[in-house]
């Protein structure tokens, strides 16, 4: 397929409702999350990812079994855990990683009891396990919308919650409340994986909010460069692997992120050959 | 000394029976310090004496559990962030935070980490850094600056504003590009110019008698307070550092 074919198959796919919601969603899920993996990355915090995706779980089994939409019931439990989380954290001595285990193990332990208490078939549970883009719905675009607003508001949080992640003594000696600004911080990445689950699923999520920054930090020297290359890679890596997954007929939040590992890999070998040259 | 009930505003910095215990571990016991501005003031202790602790209650990173401390008339909670420069003690970023020379210096100003950086900022920066003969400091990554290096861009940090109080804890000694005696021949330059009140946090005995004009030697409890001569007595000495410090006794006979 040449270039002009590409594009132009590329627009006769758009004429597809279904298609066309998929590229927006690629595109503010891309950057939504690819923004905050700065953060992810930065802060050690890849198992938060993981575990609330798995925490989701949860919340969809619910859903499934009372037979109601799931976006609240999976917000719910995403928020909970993810609070939960930066509580323990800040209250007790345990490590991070030690209260995701608990509360993410916890959330899923619920998901399967639920699911094992509805008695028809449990099939469109592995629509949340492995993502489908298919099932996006305009709500679902209206709602990663509105989400991308909230955090283009919340900007004036980058310089908090960076300084904080730099050195949280200076910050804090700047008068930076770091305690209040990390529940902030929780609140929004539980959004935003709820956002990103229907695209990714619960499993492969976690890779999503941790390879773009993981490459754009190979290639910054800054945390703005950073934060700007970050997004610029998960929005075209997105839109990429949903293209990819369109023309080859896979499914597309795996085409996603193995269309991310596979620049992470990229980036990561020609930085170490650039070394040598 | 203020023995009253008032604490006295005037004071650049005042703690009264300040005790600090983290885990039912007795960190700091019974700390009284006045001191106004324009002084240069050590901190002396071993190990473990709980100077930094000390440092982290005048900021306002930690609360006493007993006692009374009001930095520049505040709690220290209150302070306005320009008022105090901070120099913490040198140690390894954390290397997945990209960062660059110009960015850690005007957060001393910006109190926030700059996404962006103006003309005007730029100017500022490479001012601060001048006043340090580092300019050639500006665009390099902080990962790739040396130990000297790197304190010297905390300092000019702390000089991007004028500041009422600067905290220096534990100056690397021996630093490779920083010759010691310049940072204090700096440091003394700085208390002139601004009256600031100047603190070095250090275990460095020659530097406190000979640098400071007030010194508060402490080892969990407060040893002593005063003029470094007196407070810096080989009895004293001896009561801080024990018999640990044997070497050191001789020096300063």
């Amino acid at each position: 397929m040449n270039t002009m074919g590409a594009m132009s198959s590329m627009i006769e796919v758009l004429q597809y409702p279904f298609m066309f919601r998929a590229l927006v969603a690629c595109i503010l899920i891309g950057g939504l999350a690819s923004y905050l993996s700065c953060f992810i990355v930065q802060r050690r915090m890849s198992f938060l990812g993981s575990g609330l995706a798995h925490s989701c779980l949860g919340g969809v089994a619910l859903a499934l079994w009372l037979d109601v939409e799931p976006l609240f019931l999976v917000s719910l439990f995403s928020v909970f855990v993810s609070m939960a989380i930066a509580w323990t954290t800040q209250n007790t001595q345990l490590e991070q990683d030690t209260s995701i285990g608990i509360f993410f193990s916890m959330a899923t332990a619920l998901g399967i009891i639920f699911l094992s208490l509805r008695t028809q078939y449990t099939g469109d549970a592995t629509t949340y396990l492995f993502g489908s883009i298919l099932t996006v719905q305009n709500s679902d675009l209206y709602y990663a919308g509105g989400f991308c607003l909230l955090l283009g508001l919340l900007f004036p949080m980058w310089s908090r919650w960076s300084y904080a992640g730099f050195d949280r003594d200076l910050a804090q000696a700047d008068r930076i409340r770091v305690k209040r600004d990390d529940y902030l911080l929780h609140f929004v990445l539980a959004l935003a994986v709820v956002l990103c689950l229907k695209v990714l699923g619960i499993i492969l999520l976690a890779a999503f909010l941790v390879i773009p920054a993981a490459s754009a930090r190979m290639i910054s020297k800054s945390f703005t460069s950073m934060t700007i290359k970050s997004v610029a890679i998960g929005i075209l890596s997105s839109v990429g692997g949903l293209y990819l997954s369109y023309v080859y007929d896979l499914p597309s939040g795996a085409t996603i992120i193995l269309v991310q590992s596979a620049l992470f890999i990229g980036i990561a070998l020609s930085m170490r050959l650039s070394r040598f040259g | 000394m203020n023995q009253g009930n008032e604490m006295n505003q005037a004071l650049a910095i005042q703690c009264r029976d300040i005790t600090l215990r983290i885990q039912n571990q007795p960190i700091l016991e019974s700390i009284n310090l006045a001191i106004p501005s324009d002084r240069f003031l050590s901190i002396v202790g071993p190990n473990g004496a709980g100077k930094s602790m000390l440092i982290k209650i005048i900021l306002g990173l930690t609360t006493p559990n007993t006692g009374k401390i009001l930095v520049l008339g505040q709690r220290p909670q209150n302070l306005i962030p320009c008022d105090v420069g901070y120099v913490p003690q040198r140690k390894a970023f954390d290397s997945r935070f990209p960062a660059k020379t110009e960015e850690l210096v005007l957060s001393g100003k910006t109190h926030r980490w700059p996404f962006f950086i103006n003309s005007q900022q730029k100017h500022d920066v490479r001012d601060a850094l001048s006043r340090l003969q580092s300019e050639h400091l500006y665009g390099k990554s902080v990962h790739e600056l040396s130990g000297g290096e790197l304190q010297r861009v905390f300092l000019a940090r702390a000089f991007i504003e004028p500041r009422k109080i600067l905290i220096l804890d534990e100056p690397a000694a021996g630093i490779d590009t920083f010759g010691e005696s310049d940072l204090y021949k700096i440091l003394e330059d700085y208390r002139d110019d601004t009256k600031a009140l100047v603190i070095l946090v250090t275990h460095d005995l020659e530097v406190a008698l000979h640098h400071s004009s007030d010194v508060l030697l402490i080892n969990k409890k407060q040893i002593a307070f005063g003029n470094p001569p007196e407070t810096l007595s080989q009895e004293n000495i001896h009561r801080a550092f024990g018999h640990s410090m044997h070497e050191h006794h001789g020096s300063h006979e």
